[in-house]
């Protein structure tokens, strides 16, 4: 038996498992029967166990270059670079549906391992939905998409990862996405049980509420990392082009990001119930949608690499889904209801809820404006598209709203608020936002971005209103205890550390903003035609071609380009500093038989290779595009040359470019202040890293909680 | 007032505000939106505002003098074709016989495109097995 049939094998009885899973739970639900949610529990366990098998069984064959696999010989062959080979997996489609359940099943593991003592009424049901869910994506991979299909008569060579993809931040990008998506499937299969049993109190988000934060912090960082290769990969130096599959990744993370407000409400107030639980069935409807859009080619897009035949059945699973979920929320409505009311207008929870709005209306928006091709094909009879003006128009004042909100709701307490509570909250962040408006009016040109500097003021605005939280807890805990200032500020955090966790978080996306605000107003792009010897003056910077480069089998940055095109450009700034930047350009060979032998060397897929000088105040960008319309000549007689010469030739015609070096195209940006975004993305991940450790405290409960069940099995043995 | 009352108001408000931006919505997005069509459409409708070509890149049409761009795109599954010129960045993509789309006019017989506003559909090298 080959090692494709043992993995198909896996899926063929992770399949059965999955829907052993289903039955047990829901049996288990319905009679309460221990034993049964145990089993039920157990199936998913087992199902991890198989998925892990066809995993490191697919990574296997991708290692050694097994080309009877039909998805190692598309995208992998024996000269892609080792790392890529292993990662080469989640570039098919197959391979990524198998990594998405791979993940759901180690999730949903850990789930049912940490509540197995507790929720013994909710959680059966919700091993029935993570079952339902794994259950359908092995029902894709055994019916429409098999990981382990082959091939009867194997290539001598596969066709290799396609080349746009051989970055670093490619290859984390999607499994971060599928760990985002996955982990809200957690929060969702748990809300279904609450949902069914009725059991509509905070236990359930207590339950998960780690894991809609872990799912929101990984899919934040993976659309990030989307973001950083499109800047520094793809020949066109922006970072984000509202692409459906972009915005399919974004909208998921909107509505979580709601949900993770929201969700304080109903744990602090009881309220906002059935808001929450709509919440968590949009985002995993999202999250469902975005898995979907990529892979089913429906909307135009650089990414829609699959018009597959997926599309029907993940649209029939995505209709019952929603139909199901809409059902059961609605049915409940009774049990949704709140325990109190809102009682005065400035409070925390009223701002928590408008911030929620303002979110779902971001997300209403990039949703109506990425399947507006189809809406109105379905209205006029003609495809429309809307493009990056659209999104920009309406998202930015709803993200400048947004940033307010968020900056203000840390400033409210919860009920109500008195007048002169407030004036003392406000004094010193609103005199920080006006400080840096006017200074930044006073002694930059930011004056001229209009609303980038509403968002500068935001951003100091955020900050100051942090920076006093920290100074205020820390000066309040200092007056109980006596403690020194540092350790009183350390201490308070590690108790709170949801709370000022979420308060750097807030920093983090502000900076971000920030980032995003400076670059997209204040950004200078130039496309110009160089030959050596030119330069061209972008903002202060003057660059000059100084001359060609070429590099055979020595690509640097470990892509397995075997040619690579470039320029060595002298850079002078306004002070007077010199260097060198080395932007290039790789070509891969075509597998393309019509063309030459030599010839598709040079013929093949090209990526950009930018190089970036990076800058706290702004980033020089520059890319290449050399023209090898002059090499036609050479190659085609090349071509001729009997086979042994071929190498030589290869080599020969290169030389021939640095030699007679044509002018060349080149972008050159400077864009100010990128450098924030990642900033801001880093210092978002360290925020939500320290609202996800565990406090000293939780753990105490933990162990409490534990005993007190043991005590409670003992009694109830007596 | 009497609370059911008020939140008769209240709901009524809302319902309106939703329906206002609702409607902004639709209109900003057909007021900025762009048909896609294709060569053959095109040369039916001739438009006269903006609108975005699709199609096939035709074999052995391409160009390049100068900072220009020309080719010519065609109908996937037909004959039509319309000459384009083109300028600005080129995506990595781009080859002949692939799919593009580009923003721009007809003006006459040939499409002026928008520069930098060339986008491609994936390489079909790399497209998932037609299982």
């Amino acid at each position: 038996m080959s090692s494709a049939d043992v993995g198909t094998a896996a899926l063929v009885v992770g399949f059965g498992v999955a829907l052993y899973a289903i039955g047990a739970g829901i049996y288990a639900g319905r009679t309460g029967r221990g034993e049964w949610a145990a089993s039920a529990r157990r199936a998913i366990y087992a199902l991890l166990a198989l998925l892990a098998l066809a995993m490191a069984l697919l990574e296997a064959a991708y290692v050694r270059s097994d080309f009877s696999f039909e998805l190692v010989a598309q995208n992998s062959s024996t000269d892609t670079p080792a790392f890529y080979k292993l990662t080469a997996m989640w570039s098919s489609q197959a391979g990524s549906l198998l990594l998405w359940v791979f993940l759901l099943s180690l999730f949903s593991s850990a789930v049912l391992f940490l509540t197995r003592r507790r929720l013994r009424d909710i959680a059966p049901y919700a091993t029935a939905v993570l079952g339902g869910v794994a259950a359908f994506f092995l029902f894709l991979m055994l019916f429409y998409a098999s990981p382990f299909a082959t091939l009867a008569a194997p290539p001598a060579e596969g066709s290799g990862l396609n080349p746009l993809l051989r970055h670093p931040a490619m290859m984390f990008h999607p499994p971060m996405l599928y760990t985002g998506y996955v982990g809200f499937t957690i929060p969702f299969a748990f809300a279904v049980g609450a949902l069914l049993k009725r059991h509509t109190g905070p236990e359930w988000i207590r339950a998960t509420r780690r894991f809609a934060l872990v799912a929101w912090t990984f899919l934040g960082f993976g659309i990030l990392l989307g973001a950083l290769w499109s800047y520094s990969e793809l020949g066109w130096g922006g970072y984000w082009a509202w692409d459906p599959v972009e915005n399919a990744s974004l909208m998921p993370w909107l509505t979580g990001t709601a949900f993770i407000h929201s969700i304080m409400v109903q744990e602090k107030r009881g309220m906002l119930r059935i808001w929450n639980a709509s919440l968590i069935v949009a985002t995993f409807m999202l999250a469902l949608l975005g898995t979907f859009l990529v892979r089913s080619g429906i909307l135009d897009s650089i990414h829609a690499f699959g018009e597959s035949t997926l599309g029907k059945p993940f649209l029939a699973f995505i209709a019952f889904a929603l139909v199901a979920s809409v059902a059961l929320v609605a049915s409940r409505r009774e049990d949704l209801r709140s325990d109190a009311r809102i009682d005065a207008l400035m409070s925390r929870e009223v701002f928590f809820l408008l911030n929620n709005l303002v979110l779902i209306l971001i997300c209403v928006v990039i949703f109506w404006g990425t399947f507006f091709p189809l809406i109105s094909e379905a209205i006029t009879g003609t495809e429309e598209s809307v493009g990056p003006p659209f999104f920009n128009k309406i998202t930015t004042p709803l993200a400048l709203a947004l940033v307010a909100l968020a900056a203000m709701g840390p400033l409210l307490t919860w009920r109500r608020n008195s007048l002169a509570l407030l004036r003392r909250a406000f004094v010193f962040p609103l005199g920080a936002a006006l400080v840096t408006c006017l200074a930044l009016l006073a002694f930059t040109d930011a004056g001229e971005g209009g609303l980038a500097l509403v968002m500068f003021s935001l951003t100091a605005f955020v900050g100051a209103v942090v920076a006093q939280e920290f100074f205020r807890g820390a000066r309040a805990r200092r007056t109980m205890t006596g403690e020194a200032p540092p350790v009183a500020l350390s201490r308070l955090v590690g108790r709170n550390r949801r709370r000022y966790g979420g308060y750097i978080v807030h920093v983090g996306i502000a900076v971000l903003l920030l980032g995003v605000a400076g670059s997209s107003s204040f950004n200078d792009q130039k496309d110009v035609r160089l030959a050596p010897g030119e330069s061209v003056t972008i903002k202060d910077f003057e660059v000059t071609y100084r001359e060609p480069t070429v590099a055979i089998d020595q690509d640097a940055s470990g892509t397995g380009a075997p040619l690579s095109f470039g320029a060595v450009l002298d850079v002078r700034d306004g002070d007077g500093n010199t260097f060198t930047m080395r932007p290039s350009r790789n070509y891969y060979p075509s597998q393309s038989a019509a063309m030459g032998p030599v010839g598709r060397f040079f013929e093949g897929e090209a990526t950009s290779e930018v190089d970036l000088r990076w800058g706290l105040d702004r980033d020089l960008w520059l890319a290449i595009q050399p023209n090898l319309r002059q090499l036609e000549g050479p190659i085609r007689r090349a071509d001729d040359l009997p086979e042994e010469l071929h190498g030589e030739a290869i080599v020969a015609v290169a030389r021939h470019y640095a030699e007679n070096p044509p002018p060349a195209a080149f972008r050159a940006i400077v864009s100010p202040l990128v450098a924030w975004i990642w900033i801001g993305g880093a210092i978002v991940m360290g925020g939500a890293l320290l609202a996800l450790w565990p406090s000293p405290e939780a753990r105490r409960r933990r162990v409490t909680s534990l005993y007190a069940a043991r005590l409670g099995r003992e009694l109830s043995r007596a | 007032m009497d609370p059911t009352r008020k939140r008769k108001i209240r709901l009524v408000v809302l319902l309106s505000v939703a329906v206002l931006l609702a409607t902004a919505l639709v209109y900003v997005s057909f007021d900025t939106g762009r048909s896609q069509l294709l060569p053959s459409e095109a040369l039916e409708q001739r438009p006269s505002d903006a609108f975005e070509l699709g199609g096939t890149v035709v074999v052995g049409s391409v160009e390049e003098t100068g900072d220009e761009l020309r080719f010519a795109i065609k109908d996937p599954n037909g004959p039509a074709q319309i000459p384009v010129e083109y300028s600005g960045s080129v995506p990595d993509p781009f080859r002949e016989g692939r799919e593009v789309l580009v923003d721009g006019t007809l003006e006459g017989g040939r499409f002026v495109g928008e520069p930098n506003t060339m986008t491609t559909k994936c390489p079909s090298k790399f497209k998932a097995a037609e299982s």
